[in-house]
């Protein structure tokens, strides 16, 4: 494309990327190179060279920029169902006060995989259903704890003080309770662990 | 394109292109760095024959690049390396090929080593006051090797662990200082985590910025003393028209060198390098085998036995090394065509031609024993079942583990009533602050030692009225009947719960 026009040699190395050889080329070298080498060939070798390092420069980027971005692309898998107990059993249980359950889930964190544990209290809700609240204060993440004399759950850090069905009371939590996603499956109340960020009003799941 | 833009009469855009190029040239004096970068004379003009070492600068970039990348997902230590290793080659998208690019690309450096070498020494183009130049090629020649070896620990399979264990029991026979130069290498008498951590931190830390060092200074030299140009008499190529580096030499080593890299992107995508299993230090039955450019030397020392070894391992490569390094100061005379010098020309065929002897004796020996044929193909065979299997993250299950509680994780150890008041440490939330078991972590408060610094009593008032220092950190006043304190404060006590691990 370039051929044998005229061309203005530092114009063409710009254009190209390339190592432009402008007027500054010393007058003793081009006097050794001679008539041989024209500007317009030298320019058409910087312009080359030039394409020929972008291209294989991006196509070297390609792996690199997909490999480092592999985590944040490669979705979360998020925690697998947890049974509980019999929903039956949970359900008479829960009339009397929250009950203290332990979930634990897999979680792979890269190459590696931690067995993580949870507290949720399973509660009945206000249409007497069986609900399943996350244990974590939704202030700063401390475990809130229920406290039969008081009939209320209280956040041991802070003092967030919490209904029986998870309803903020007073302290600096700005929300409730947490619920987290339930099932009924074979007689069996199941629950999906979730974390939800902390210090806002409105509930988000981060995890 | 830039042709439509040079035809353009003065006053268009190529001019706010110059005045662009002035503008900046005026601050950065870009103009003169390309000049001294871009014309330096070749007399003779451009060769293929000079390409190797742009080659190899080519490669190292390659290195570097993929080297720094495959630190984002790789662990230094004995407990994850594999692990990591196998995380990245089958799991992370490209990975099995920028490891692969990485491996292909620590041969690649040794043979481009071995043809700079070899084209510098029959060109004699290390003469006329080029010792120095010279000098820390040889240096850099070494420093590639040791890069090699290092590498090669650290993706901690059964090959790289035993392979080094040999390796670095050849600096045993170092006499008198042999014992210590191990134990430097290894950071103790055996292989473990800490030589992984070494060859890590000489591999990613300190050979490179050697490397770095060295490179510079090798083309500082080079730049000082000039191209060689071709092996005639000085005179001659004192007469000879010279060109300058671009764009005929540019253009020559760009092709070769993106050459290579695409040649090695090929070749990583056809035939990824593999991973065998973990070291497994047990395994008494392993035959290590080095990568072959390590194969002549590792034959070699086969031949020399007892008190001779050292003869084999030291004398005879120092010597072979010593002699390398002298050479500009041993020849010197200024004769560079080959032809006129048969010693020096023949050494080098005489040398190479032993090496060529020697890794071929060696896979010879391999396949004439039948017993270590098999041994070999066996270890081979389960690498790539190995290789096949998906991979697998470490299972971290911590104290925890199972849904059993704390009195599981911390089993018969604990007393009575210890274990009751693990669980009221839970129960009562202060594993909120605390961490599993008071061990802290992720920023948490860890309780340590407590059995050391409180008895009995002054710890239960404290947990009934903290000091306002702990108040101030979130600590709550502990309500708790009687003997349930006393639980609580048995299990803060109690050693077995300081020296259970700590969870994840």
């Amino acid at each position: 494309m370039t051929g044998d026009t005229p061309v203005t040699p530092s114009a063409a190395g710009l254009a190209a990327g390339g190592p432009p050889e402008g007027d500054a080329s010393p007058a003793h070298h081009a006097a050794a190179i001679g008539p041989v080498l024209s500007s317009t060939r030298r320019s058409f070798f910087g312009v080359l060279v030039g394409a020929i390092s972008a291209v294989v420069g991006a196509l070297m980027a390609v792996p690199l920029i997909r490999f480092a971005l592999d985590p944040v692309l490669r979705g979360g898998g998020g925690a697998d169902w947890y049974a509980l107990g019999s929903t039956e059993e949970l359900a008479a249980a829960a009339a009397k006060e929250p009950v203290r359950a332990e979930v634990s889930f897999r979680r792979v964190d890269g190459w590696r995989a931690t067995t993580v544990k949870q507290t949720v209290w399973v509660t009945l809700g206000a249409k007497g259903g069986l609900e399943v609240l996350s244990g974590t204060c939704p202030h700063l993440g401390c475990g809130a704890i229920w406290h039969g004399d008081r009939g209320r759950f209280v956040c041991p850090c802070h003092n967030g003080n919490f209904g029986r069905r998870g309803e903020r009371i007073s302290g600096p939590p700005q929300r409730g309770l947490d619920p987290l996603p339930l099932k009924v499956e074979g007689g069996k109340l199941w629950v999906k662990y979730q974390y939800f960020r902390g210090l806002v009003a409105d509930r988000e799941v981060i995890g | 394109m830039s042709a439509a833009a040079g035809e353009r009469p003065p006053g268009g855009e190529a001019t706010v292109r110059e005045r662009l190029a002035s503008w900046l040239d005026q601050r950065v004096g870009w103009r003169q760095m390309m000049s001294v970068a871009l014309d330096e004379p070749i007399p003779g003009g451009a060769r293929w024959a000079y390409v190797f070492g742009s080659g190899l600068l080519f490669v190292f970039v390659n290195q570097i690049v993929t080297g720094v990348f495959l630190a984002f997902y790789y662990v230094p230590s004995a407990d994850h390396a594999h692990t990591t290793v196998s995380f990245i080659q089958k799991q992370v998208t490209m990975g099995s090929f920028l490891r692969s690019l990485h491996a292909y690309g620590s041969s690649v450096m040794v043979l481009l080593l071995m043809l700079h070498l070899a084209q510098t020494y029959v060109y004699g183009a290390y003469k006329g006051r080029r010792e120095l130049l010279w000098l820390m090629g040889c240096f850099l020649l070494l420093l590639v090797m040791g890069m090699a070896f290092t590498g090669y620990l650290l993706p901690w399979d059964q090959k790289a662990y035993f392979a080094t264990a040999v390796g670095t029991n050849i600096a045993s026979e170092v006499p008198w200082i042999g014992g210590f130069l191990k134990r430097l290498l290894r950071g103790g008498n055996e292989m473990g985590t800490l030589t992984l951590s070494r060859f890590f931190t000489l591999h990613i830390f300190l050979i490179p910025a050697g490397i770095f060092a060295a490179v510079a200074s090798h083309l500082f030299l080079f730049r000082k003393a000039g191209a060689a140009g071709p092996p005639r008499p000085a005179a001659e190529v004192r007469q000879l028209p010279a060109a300058t580096f671009f764009p005929g030499q540019v253009f020559k080593d760009f092709v070769f060198g993106i050459g290579l890299i695409v040649m090695l992107g090929a070749l990583a995508s056809a035939r990824p390098v593999s991973l065998g299993p973990a070291a497994n230090p047990a395994d008494a039955t392993y035959l290590p085998r080095p990568e072959w450019y390590y194969l002549p030397v590792f034959q070699f020392i086969k031949y020399f036995r007892g008190a001779a070894s050292v003869l084999g391992i030291v004398v005879i490569p120092g010597v072979v090394v010593l002699a390398l390094f002298a050479l500009p100061f041993l020849d010197r005379s200024p004769e560079r065509r080959p032809l006129r010098r048969p010693v020096a020309v023949g050494s080098l065929l005489l040398v190479l031609a032993a090496l060529v002897f020697l890794g071929v004796q060696s896979a010879v020996e391999d396949r004439r024993d039948p017993a270590v044929r098999a041994k070999l193909e066996a270890q081979e065979h389960e690498e790539l079942a190995y290789a096949k299997e998906p991979f697998t993250p470490e299972e971290n299950l911590g104290p925890f583990a199972g849904g059993g509680g704390a009195a599981a994780a911390a089993p018969a150890a604990l007393s009575p009533d210890a274990a009751k008041g693990a669980l009221l440490f839970e129960s009562e939330g202060c594993s909120g602050c605390h961490g599993a078991q008071g061990h802290g972590g992720g920023g948490l408060f860890a309780l340590v030692n407590l059995g050391k610094r409180f008895p009995p009593a002054p710890l239960t008032a404290l947990l009934h009225a903290p000091r306002p220092d702990m108040l101030q950190g979130g600590m709550q006043p502990v309500q708790l009947k009687a003997e349930d304190m006393q639980a609580l404060v048995a299990f803060l006590l109690s050693p077995q719960r300081d020296a259970a691990p700590a969870a994840p």
